[in-house]
């Protein structure tokens, strides 16, 4: 089955995308990565040590994996791209996860920097995924200002709800044809991001639930089934669900009695 | 009168009320259970990762009296001093060797021989050897803070000590800091400056804990409705008990550390706590699992304590309880299942 994600011009197989947070030490997360599959990770800026060799946490990131720099820390649209600078200078690629926060106690993102972020950075040349509260205005605003993808939560950051999101995710997804829909946080469950993909999200981007896991990697291969599983039925379009059951006999045949 | 019982407080949906009854009611099967939900809280938020600072003394005088406190004026006995900017340097690079890459400067509170000035000549030193740069000095002025943050400032601290009025006028004699009203809406001033991190405390044994930490939480959670885009943090430094305690301290128990840390994280999910080197270190490892998220390591509370090295000396603010350095810290808590965060922030307002 030919089914390639494309994001910013880049082909992946896998439809799982990894945070790099939270894990309790750095091999079980380069073990979550490799047994996951996953192909795209993301990292924050804030967390790169160049200095320290042996701690380096891109050291512990699987050649071939695309990184993508987030800008974990950022309060409106300047300091995301003073983010995305410094990442770029520090040559570490074009790929920017946007994520503006200015609320410290729920880490709900600020829409509006975060378009402004998403026009500055995607006219410069970087690739553009901006994590984002799920309201149709605000999707077509990122894919105007040039976004490669859009990211709604699922559920309030690390707080393993799942898709509380859901009616609001359905629309981007039903609008929003020009970029891939990529559901961000919240997402606790390998269930949840199969429940994600049924409904047609394009990629499942998670980490807290794999790196709260007693077993990350075993979490994360978890995970990057559950994603499969759901990206299958999708494409296998699967029957609606309904209140009463419905005869296999259709009732209005006769109609079509010869 | 209170209620005996803890019976329906929903430790999801703490609110400040909850808190008052389990402050005051001595129950272990509902700490265990406060622990079992902070341990899983702080895991969801933070991961199981621990970021290390280490304090870095560059000046000692002090203008005020505070009598809980070996560095306050009048205190005879001690060496005063204040480190050249060089010396700021060489101080940093000592530090920044072991391996640290966020700082806490600390001054003792005095304002002319510590001008912000300086401490912003300093905090542009800092800024070269370290990710984080964090103050804990004398309240300033919104347009101070505002230079230091721009200068590299990411967080800055500050005790209120008590938030019992009448207590604190008998515990502060003299000096600047005798202003409670100064004092207390110096966070305001901090947050209007643009300085992301303000971590906040009081000294637990001035007075009854409990009235202390409600107070505390109180006006944290009016700060984060107003501030929603600072990052508050939390710190609960404690009164060692003395010999000869003529200021009538209270007991503030390990059990006591137990119910404020867990209560601090449930009633605040996302609040960074601190645990300082004044904890012993049998106590330090083991509280980890139930809200902290950072500890300094490797710490000197001495003027020039990082170049000079290993020698004992008795003239720190307070006694280093934990002795380890930097790299035993962080071997203690790999071995915990914690990942040491060394590097966990850059500064992009002066880079």
């Amino acid at each position: 089955m030919d089914d390639k994600l494309i994001v910013g011009g880049r082909e992946f197989g896998s439809r799982f995308f990894l945070g790099t947070g939270k894990f309790g030490d750095k091999e079980a997360m380069r073990k979550a990565i490799v047994s996951s599959g996953s192909q795209l990770v993301t990292v924050a800026l804030r967390r790169i040590d160049l200095d320290e060799t042996d701690e380096n946490i891109l050291s512990f990131i699987p050649d071939g994996t695309t990184i993508m720099v987030n800008t974990s820390g950022a309060r409106n649209a300047a300091e995301a791209v003073r983010i995305a600078h410094i990442a770029r200078e520090a040559g570490y690629g074009d790929w920017i996860k946007i994520e503006v926060i200015s609320d410290s106690r729920y880490l709900l993102p600020d829409n509006q920097e975060t378009i402004k972020a998403t026009r500055i950075l995607s006219g410069e040349g970087f690739v553009v995924l901006p994590y984002m509260h799920p309201d149709l205005y605000v999707a077509k605003a990122l894919v105007d200002a040039g976004a490669a993808a859009v990211m709604p939560l699922g559920s309030l950051i690390g707080s393993n709800q799942g898709l509380k999101m859901r009616t609001l995710i359905e629309v981007l997804i039903e609008e929003i044809v020009e970029v891939p829909i990529v559901v961000d946080a919240g997402i606790g469950r390998p269930s949840q991001a199969a429940e994600a993909m049924e409904m047609g999200a394009d990629a499942v981007l998670a980490n807290t639930a794999v790196a709260d896991a007693e077993d990350p990697p075993l979490m994360a291969a978890a995970f990057a089934r559950g994603v499969e599983a759901g990206r299958m039925a999708y494409l296998a379009k699967m029957g609606k669900e309904r209140k009463e059951a419905a005869a296999s006999s259709p009732l209005t045949g006769f109609l079509y009695d010869e | 009168m209170m209620s005996k019982s803890l019976r329906g407080i929903d430790l999801v949906h703490l609110t400040i009320d909850d808190i008052r009854r389990i402050f005051t009611v001595d129950d272990r099967g509902f700490l265990e259970e406060m622990a079992h939900a902070a341990r899983e809280l702080t895991r969801r938020q933070f991961g199981r990762t621990i970021s290390l600072f280490a304090p870095l003394y560059i000046a000692n005088y002090c203008e005020n009296e505070c009598v809980y406190c070996g560095f306050h004026a009048s205190q005879k006995g001690m060496p005063r001093s204040k480190l050249t900017m060089e010396q700021i340097d060489k101080e940093c690079a000592a530090l920044a060797a072991t391996g640290n890459r966020s700082v806490l400067i600390l001054t003792g509170e005095s304002r002319f021989h510590s001008s912000p000035q300086y401490i912003r000549d300093a905090v542009r030193i800092a800024s070269r050897y370290f990710s984080y740069v964090a103050l804990e000095v004398y309240p300033l002025e919104e347009d101070e803070y505002r230079e230091l943050y721009l200068a590299g400032v990411d967080g800055v601290t500050l005790y209120q000590e008590t938030y019992d009025r009448a207590r604190y006028d008998e515990l502060h004699l003299a000096g600047p800091k005798k202003v409670y009203d100064y004092r207390i809406s110096t966070p305001d001033r901090i947050a209007r400056s643009g300085i992301r991190h303000i971590t906040l405390g009081a000294l637990l044994g001035l007075t009854d804990w409990r009235k202390d930490v409600v107070a505390l939480f109180e006006h944290v959670r009016s700060l984060e409705r107003k501030y929603p885009g600072v990052e508050f943090g939390l710190a609960f430094p404690r009164l060692r008990r003395v010999a000869d305690d003529i200021h009538q301290y209270q007991e503030v128990s390990d059990r006591d550390m137990l119910k404020i840390i867990t209560a601090a994280r449930l009633f605040f999910p996302r609040v960074g706590i601190s645990m300082s080197t004044r904890e012993l270190p049998q106590f330090r490892d083991r509280i980890i699992e139930f809200g902290v998220t950072k500890m300094s390591a490797g710490s000197s509370t001495r003027v020039g304590g990082y170049l000079e090295g290993e020698k004992k000396y008795e003239d720190g603010q307070f006694e280093v309880f934990d002795p380890r350095s930097f790299d035993e810290v962080k071997a203690m808590l790999r071995s915990r299942g914690f990942d040491p965060v060394v590097t966990d922030w850059r500064n992009i307002v002066n880079s």
